[in-house]
């Protein structure tokens, strides 16, 4: 019979699940809201990648849980997401040596050797700015989907900064740029650019060293890649999916296990 | 369950019937703040028998202590809440660990009549017409004070529960240490507080020193001024403040330093410190004979306990490590990763950081740090007279390398050496919010540690909980990265 990995991602906004075969191909993923129980959309999530694929729960052999859920899923393993992030991404890119991961509540920068272990990481303090958090919030105060920004940020004609790091004080400041009458282009770009700066400061302090790959549930926002390649002067590798290479990280170390 | 002796007869909100155990979500706290400080999610199950007679035996050494705590002018309500969720914190972080030495057992009974036992010696002693002097910090020549006949004991200023109350006097953005006791002052939560006739403070930061001004309205307080240098006229200058220390001390005890008693005074310091070194020497061993997190409360206490008995409870503690060692046996498996400490202090209640490492798996093994290392290391020489003996108590803090000198090469020799002694896999930074002196070393540290290929961490925190989730999750990683 053909086993199965699990890989679960139990993060503060979303939750991510990859099951991978025995020689480590994606067989299916999911994302979903983590909401009040991140476990309990992880077992859904499960479920409905199972049946998708016409499989039963006995085909998984093991399971590694990450992310800030991980003490309340029932794994095999439980492995810090830092350790999964270096894992998957090595996976699929082996050349690189850098990754920026921006998730909901935490930035990390990880710098990777070859074979992708980690040899030293940096994360934003216990604060927003810089996350996906952050984003959410000035886009709320917008009244825009998170889908929009990065369309919307790529028209601007004048960057709008935001100067405050603090969520609170950012989104002041944004609906003051709103009452002066700015365009929503403009300040969703000055958006971006603070996540930005907020994130290179986090890149210098491990360093820079190419490849560099994006992941996390930011990467997916055109308009901060953008600020980004333009902050670090550097042009950064985005996977197709780079929300879920954390869980996929997972799934890989699971099948380690047992091979 | 188990009941934690100690502290029957306490209530709370936090505790309608009897303290239960803190559920992992803490919903038996019902919004306690400090229970939300101090209770970790750890998960060390073992409920042996011997836990349980250990436990049972103090039962019935409990006594009322809250007539003891009225005549000292304390808040007994919101001291109750400060208390309550201790029983469960301790039980969870510290009692139900196995494999923990026979010997822990007296300290563990110090943490739970933390406020009654060591506090009713210390109003006894007054009565008997006696001082107490409290301090926050290892410069405090504290053979002085015991040559006199008096008590020196470490301040509480480790909880976040007394820092909104700090907040009234002083600025959000200043050290939790500062802030946490200074709260426990302005709040009456501290009983080691209420009976102290003098709190003696230092200028090792600029937190502190103005802190002091603020302070000084609500309990007398002496301060003495270290230098930031360590040249020949700092060291003399230094000396000169021991002098005045000791004239100040003469003079408020009304008893005369002498040859006699100071070398008594000095003997009793350095046997409490060699007995620390001692036990800090037993976790060269791998494995590690004892926990991290039971070494860093046996260092909290060192600054509360009675010196003689003290010492002589960790040299008991060191004679069952020996055998440890000489049968190697260990608390943890010999491959996990062996973790040193350097930074800001971490006083007593604080344990998040040490439980939070051997909860993903690795050991502390030692602690550079004013609640490790810096308090114990150098002893006072002996010297043939009292001015001799004056000159040898202002020198041994000098060899002491806090932040607060510059410059402070002789820190990065420190936690090299020891990282190098300890045999430890990975160091990590802890400093404090806010404090300038550690947080601006940290590069320092980290630019030297990564010269020698030593992997660092850094970690900023506060004594607030908040922050556990992201804590946790940067330890774990860094342990892997170990692996």
């Amino acid at each position: 019979m053909e086993r199965y990995f699990l890989g679960v991602d139990i993060g503060s906004l979303t939750t991510k699940v990859v099951l991978v075969d025995g020689q480590g191909g994606i067989l299916a993923w999911a994302v979903g809201r983590s909401g009040y129980s991140g476990r309990d959309v992880a077992q859904r999530l499960t479920g409905e990648v199972l049946s998708d694929k016409g499989l039963q729960a006995e085909f998984i052999q093991t399971t590694v849980a990450t992310g800030y859920g991980r003490v309340t899923y029932p794994a095999d393993r439980e492995v810090s997401e830092i350790t999964c992030q270096a894992k998957g991404i090595a996976h699929f890119f082996p050349e690189a040596r850098t990754v920026i991961d921006i998730g909901g509540q935490d930035s990390k920068v990880i710098k990777l050797l070859p074979g992708g272990k980690v040899s030293d990481f940096a994360m934003n303090d216990k604060c927003a700015a810089g996350t996906g958090r952050f984003l959410e919030v000035m886009a709320g105060a917008l009244e825009i989907s998170l889908e929009e920004v990065g369309e919307l940020a790529a028209k601007a004609e004048e960057h709008r900064a935001i100067s405050s790091f603090c969520t609170v004080f950012a989104e002041s400041e944004v609906i003051s740029h709103v009452s002066a009458g700015a365009r929503k282009a403009d300040i969703l770009a000055g958006v971006c650019d603070s996540v930005a700066a907020r994130v290179a400061a986090l890149v210098e302090r491990v360093g820079l060293e190419p490849e560099v790959v994006f992941t996390g549930g930011v990467a997916k926002n055109s308009g901060v890649v953008m600020a980004l390649n333009h902050e670090l002067g550097y042009q950064l590798v985005v996977p197709d999916n780079p929300q879920i290479t954390a869980a996929l990280g997972a799934a890989l170390l699971a099948r380690g296990t047992n091979l | 369950m188990i009941k934690f002796p100690g502290f029957r007869g306490y209530r709370c909100a936090c505790y309608p019937v009897e303290p239960a155990r803190p559920s992992p979500r803490n919903a038996g706290f019902r919004g306690c703040r400090y229970a939300r400080d101090t209770v970790m999610f750890l998960s060390f199950t073992d409920t042996d028998a011997v836990l349980r007679n250990r436990v049972k035996s103090w039962e019935d050494e409990s006594v009322d202590n809250r007539e003891l705590w009225a005549s000292l002018g304390m808040d007994l309500g919101k001291h109750d809440e400060f208390l309550a969720p201790l029983p469960g914190a301790y039980t969870n972080l510290f009692l139900e660990r196995s494999r923990r030495p026979r010997a822990m057992s007296y300290f563990d009974a110090v943490v739970g009549d933390i406020h009654g036992i060591r506090v009713k010696e210390l109003v006894a002693a007054k009565e008997n017409g006696h001082k107490v002097f409290a301090t926050f910090c290892v410069y405090v020549p504290e053979e002085i004070i015991v040559a006199a006949g008096s008590a020196c004991i470490g301040l509480c200023a480790g909880a976040q529960y007394t820092v909104p109350a700090a907040e009234k006097v002083l600025p959000r953005n200043l050290c939790p240490l500062i802030k946490s006791a200074m709260g426990f002052k302005l709040e009456r939560i501290c009983p080691y507080f209420q009976v102290a006739d003098w709190v003696i403070g230092e200028t090792t930061c600029d937190g502190k020193k103005k802190a002091w001004e603020i302070l000084n309205d609500y309990v007398p307080t002496y301060v003495m001024e270290l230098p930031q240098k360590k040249r020949v006229q700092d060291n003399a200058f230094w000396e000169e403040e021991v002098r005045e220390f000791a004239a100040f001390v003469e003079k408020e005890t009304e008893v005369k330093l002498t040859k006699d008693n100071l070398a008594e005074g000095i003997a009793k310091i350095n046997r409490k410190r060699a007995a620390l070194k001692r036990l800090a020497a037993l976790r060269q061993a791998s494995p590690a004979p004892i926990h991290g997190l039971d070494v860093l409360v046996i260092n909290q206490l060192a600054f509360f306990d009675d010196p003689e008995r003290f010492a002589s409870r960790v040299e008991l503690l060191c004679t069952e490590l020996e055998e440890r060692v000489a049968q190697n046996e260990g608390v943890a498996p010999p491959e996990a990763p062996r973790i040193l400490i350097t930074g800001t202090p971490q006083p007593i209640p604080f344990w998040k950081i040490h439980a939070l490492i051997e909860q993903a798996g690795g050991v502390v093994v030692g602690e550079e740090t004013c609640t490790g290392e810096r308090y114990y290391r150098d002893l006072t020489e002996p010297a043939s007279n009292k001015d001799g003996m004056l000159v040898n108590i202002a020198r041994r803090p000098l060899n002491v390398n806090c932040a607060c000198f510059t410059p402070n090469a002789g820190r990065v020799k420190d936690i090299l050496s020891l990282a190098d002694n300890l045999r430890v896999d990975g160091v990590i930074d802890f400093t404090l919010q806010f404090c300038q002196p550690y947080g601006v070393e940290s590069h320092t540290v980290a630019k030297e540690l990564e010269k020698r290929e030593i992997p660092h961490l850094r970690l900023e925190s506060d004594f607030s909980e908040e922050d556990q989730g992201q804590l946790k999750t940067r330890i774990e990683a860094f342990l892997e990265m170990l692996k």
